[in-house]
């Protein structure tokens, strides 16, 4: 600034002569307390969500999760009983209030039905399609028998086989297929349903076709098996 | 209008009403609509049965009771624009789009119902993202109507052909292509009753021509918004109760009013909770008039220039009742030292809202009025906070807003805005375009009245100022003055918009605060960039005045102290629109001023601070 003469502002106490409160908030907000000062870590989670079954509710969950920074790990969609509802299932990683962020803004967009996060036991499945080189082929299908996979695909220089099952044991079976050499692989992400006769996801005065559609028997693996 | 005017007190004294006939040629759309005008069903209007798509697009807003809506023509809107034609609705033609969304803007802020926009496909629809994003940002209640090329050339990049629903998503409460002939008309009425209901927003129809121009017979529903929006009035009781005792119990008490109280109409009631309970109030920049800032208890905005007693009042309070705030970063500051004392009481409408940037103690998720209604009647007893109030009245006088104004030295922007505030009523209307001009509006108007301060908060959007105080203008009451305090940045970026101040013979007084710079960039270079004035000086400006009498309005220009009272005095006397151009001390700085992501309660007074 030129003005030499004139200081430019005004006048009261400078910074250093101000009263200053004794707390913080950490970065979530959250008022600390420097006895128990909580960070909340990142977790997983899946977060099932009913949406009207129309144009452009794909791109607005999408766009929701990119323009607020909200890390997302797998997102799938399909059709549900009620031909003008589909399902997407989300899995995300974030702390306690970032999720909470996530049910919240996903209940604001308009066609969005019911959220709901679901809780740890809920039956979880991923499809993966693995191409790999069939130069021993009676090794690949022993791999694949001991993932319960399903050769899909065979010619004589590569195998294409089917794994079902749960995340970690998609993982698994990938890593154990390394040793042959994978070509391509495809995942579909993780879809999942809540338990038992629970409702996976639907709004507070569960419809008859959301009901049934949850407590139909679903999973051909006893209960156990994967998660 | 027959519902907005419930919070506005009358006017004091009967001004002799120059604007009676400003607008001869408008005809005064005949309502004898039920105050309830969902309760007027859809096809029971006088008007003929509707036999296209696009009559049925109108017919949706003359039942909603859209009074006017601004926009362009162009080539996909076209039957649109023709189903108005026999329309009661005033279409005003504006220069651009953007000033369409902005006007329409504007008009929902000053009235409270959704101000309604148009525009063409293409260049028409991404020309009112500008608007609609600024409506988003401040929760004000926006349709927008676009055209959109023939279905069939959808997805071919026809000749003005632009995905508008994938563009404004991200910017839009809700967005609708509208598919069908036959349900285009509920669309509108659906986006309409979307854009007014809940927590307010824009919303977007797009409108293929076919569509528009099929035939069909099928009347709008009236406008309800979809089954699966929903929101909740009421809070939790019991939160509700616990906040009361957290309030009755507090000793430094303090209430943090938002945009949301303006927009849910709980101006009165926050007023005689404050008043009752003599706890100090601090407002965030939307919420400006919606507590009375010559009142002993007002501590004025809070936030990066807020004023040294809100900053220092939010610091310090040990409990905050926050109303209808998101909590922005230009209010907080850095979160860390933001209110780090205090429980806080979060009343908001929106759930997402609570604790998104500061956790909520007391979540309280429900309609701004009825809650804190809730808890008017929740706290039995106020709390034992007169040591508090003394120490807020200190702060008042310690960081008091005084400046000096020596007479041979150029004309200081306070100075001018405090004159302007004192040649208007008490409700006048003030809009501005973005910058320093606004900040001091801001500072140094006292607003008392909700609905009279319009502005861009959230999106910060320069250009703002006069296509906002058109649409101002049309939803104010012939006896509330429209002043637009600019920029000569702001000014620039959208003062065509006096070619429809002056075509619709609009009373409005623009006063540009000319500094030749833009000048919170040169402020900040001056403070974080060792004064290297990159692309902030102008140097040279047009003469405002001259511009001014070219499209037709009335120009002004003030050079020193002396010229203005009288100078205000004249273009505030003119019936149509004026334009003062304001040659400030182009070195005028915006204090107090809490850096980005700084604390509140160390905000500078002067440039060492910083």
């Amino acid at each position: 600034m030129t003005d030499g003469d004139r200081r430019r502002g005004l006048d009261g106490p400078a910074p250093d002569e101000r009263p200053t409160p004794t707390g913080r908030r950490n970065e979530q907000g959250i008022r600390i307390d420097p006895a128990v000062e909580a960070t909340h870590e990142p977790r997983r989670t899946v977060i099932s969500t009913l949406v009207e079954h129309e144009p452009g509710v794909l791109s607005d969950v999408s766009g929701l999760f990119s323009r607020r920074q909200f890390n997302i790990e797998s997102l799938t969609v399909g059709p549900t009983t009620d031909e003008d509802r589909a399902r997407i299932t989300l899995v995300v990683e974030e702390p306690d209030p970032g999720i909470d962020q996530i049910k919240k803004q996903l209940r604001k967009l308009v066609p969005v039905i019911s959220v709901r996060e679901l809780e740890s036991d809920a039956m979880r499945r991923e499809l993966a399609l693995v191409k790999i080189d069939a130069d021993e082929p009676a090794q690949v299908s022993a791999v694949a028998d001991m993932y319960d996979g399903k050769t899909v695909d065979s010619c004589p220089e590569t195998a294409t086989i089917e794994i079902t099952g749960s995340r970690q044991k998609i993982d698994a079976a990938i890593e154990t297929f390394e040793q042959f050499g994978i070509r391509e692989i495809d995942r579909t992400g993780t879809t999942a349903l809540a338990r038992g006769i629970q409702s996976t996801a639907a709004p507070a005065s569960t419809t008859e076709s959301t009901a049934t559609e949850a407590s139909q028997p679903q999973n051909q693996y006893a209960p156990a098996d994967d998660d | 209008m027959s519902e907005r005017a419930t919070s506005v007190t009358p006017p004091e004294e009967q001004h002799d009403d120059q604007n009676q006939d400003q607008n001869p040629d408008a005809q005064q759309p005949q309502r004898d609509t039920e105050p309830d005008e969902f309760s007027a069903p859809a096809g029971e209007t006088r008007a003929e049965p509707v036999t296209t798509g696009a009559e049925s697009v109108v017919r949706a807003l003359e039942n909603a009771g859209v009074e006017y809506a601004f926009g362009v023509q162009g080539g996909a809107i076209m039957p649109i624009y023709d189903a108005l034609y026999d329309s009661e609705i005033r279409h005003v033609t504006m220069a651009h789009e953007q000033g369409a969304a902005h006007a329409a803007d504007a008009y929902g802020i000053v009235s409270g119902e959704p101000g309604v926009c148009l525009a063409t496909s293409g260049p028409g629809a991404t020309n009112l993202v500008t608007g609609i994003a600024d409506a988003d940002m401040d929760s004000d209640p926006m349709l927008a109507l676009t055209g959109q090329v023939p279905t069939e050339l959808v997805g071919n990049d026809a000749f003005q052909e632009t995905d508008t629903t994938g563009v404004t998503t991200p910017v839009t409460k809700d967005n609708t292509f509208a598919a069908d002939p036959d349900g285009v008309g509920t669309d509108v009425s659906e986006a309409f009753a979307l854009a007014r209901e809940g927590r307010p927003g824009p919303t977007l129809v797009d409108l293929p021509k076919d569509v528009t121009n099929a035939e069909t017979d099928a009347e709008p529903d009236a406008p309800e918004t979809p089954d699966t929006y929903e929101f909740t009035e009421e809070a939790d009781p019991e939160i509700v109760a616990a906040a009361a005792e957290q309030i009755e119990t507090a000793n430094r008490p303090v209430m943090l009013l938002g945009g949301g109280v303006i927009k849910g109409e709980a101006s009165e009631t926050c007023r005689e909770f404050a008043i009752e309970h003599e706890i100090p109030v601090v407002t965030t920049m939307p919420a400006i008039g919606a507590f009375p800032e010559d009142h002993e208890l007002a501590m004025e905005m809070a936030g990066m220039h807020g004023t040294g007693y809100a900053n220092m009042a939010i610091t310090h309070c040990d409990t905050m009742i926050a109303v209808g705030t998101r909590f922005d970063d230009r209010l907080t500051g850095g979160i860390e030292t933001f209110a780090p004392d205090a429980e806080i009481i979060h009343v908001d409408i929106d759930p997402a809202e609570i604790s998104k940037n500061i956790h909520a103690d007391y979540p309280l998720v429900g309609d701004a009025d009825t809650v804190v209604s809730q808890l008017a009647h929740a706290v039995e007893r106020s709390p034992q906070a007169t040591k508090w109030r003394a120490q807020c009245q200190q702060w008042k006088s310690d960081y008091s807003m005084a400046y000096d104004a020596p007479e041979d030295e150029p004309v200081r922007p306070e100075f001018v805005v405090e004159a302007l505030d004192e040649a208007t009523s008490d409700r006048a209307v003030v809009t501005t375009g973005v910058g320093q001009h606004q900040m001091w509006a801001c500072q140094y108007w006292t607003f008392t009245e909700p609905r009279t301060w319009v502005s861009s908060h959230g999106l910060g959007a320069m250009g703002y100022g006069l296509p906002a105080a058109i649409g101002a203008r049309l939803a104010a009451d012939d006896d509330q003055e429209v002043v637009c305090i600019d920029g000569d940045g702001s000014f620039l970026m959208t003062l065509q918009g006096l070619s429809v101040a002056v075509r619709e013979n609009l009373d409005i007084t623009v006063a540009v605060l000319n500094n030749e710079y833009i000048g919170m960039v040169r402020q900040w270079q001056d403070a974080f960039f060792e004064g290297r004035h990159s692309a902030s000086e102008y140097g040279w400006t047009p003469e405002f005045d001259t511009i001014a009498e070219a499209f037709g309005a009335t120009g002004f220009r003030i050079d020193d102290y002396d010229e203005v009272a009288d100078t205000i005095a004249a273009a505030l006397s003119e019936d149509g629109p004026s334009v003062i151009d304001v040659h400030i001390d182009p070195q005028a700085n915006v204090y107090p001023m809490v850096p980005s992501g700084g604390d509140n309660g160390q905000f500078a007074l002067a440039e060492d601070q910083l």
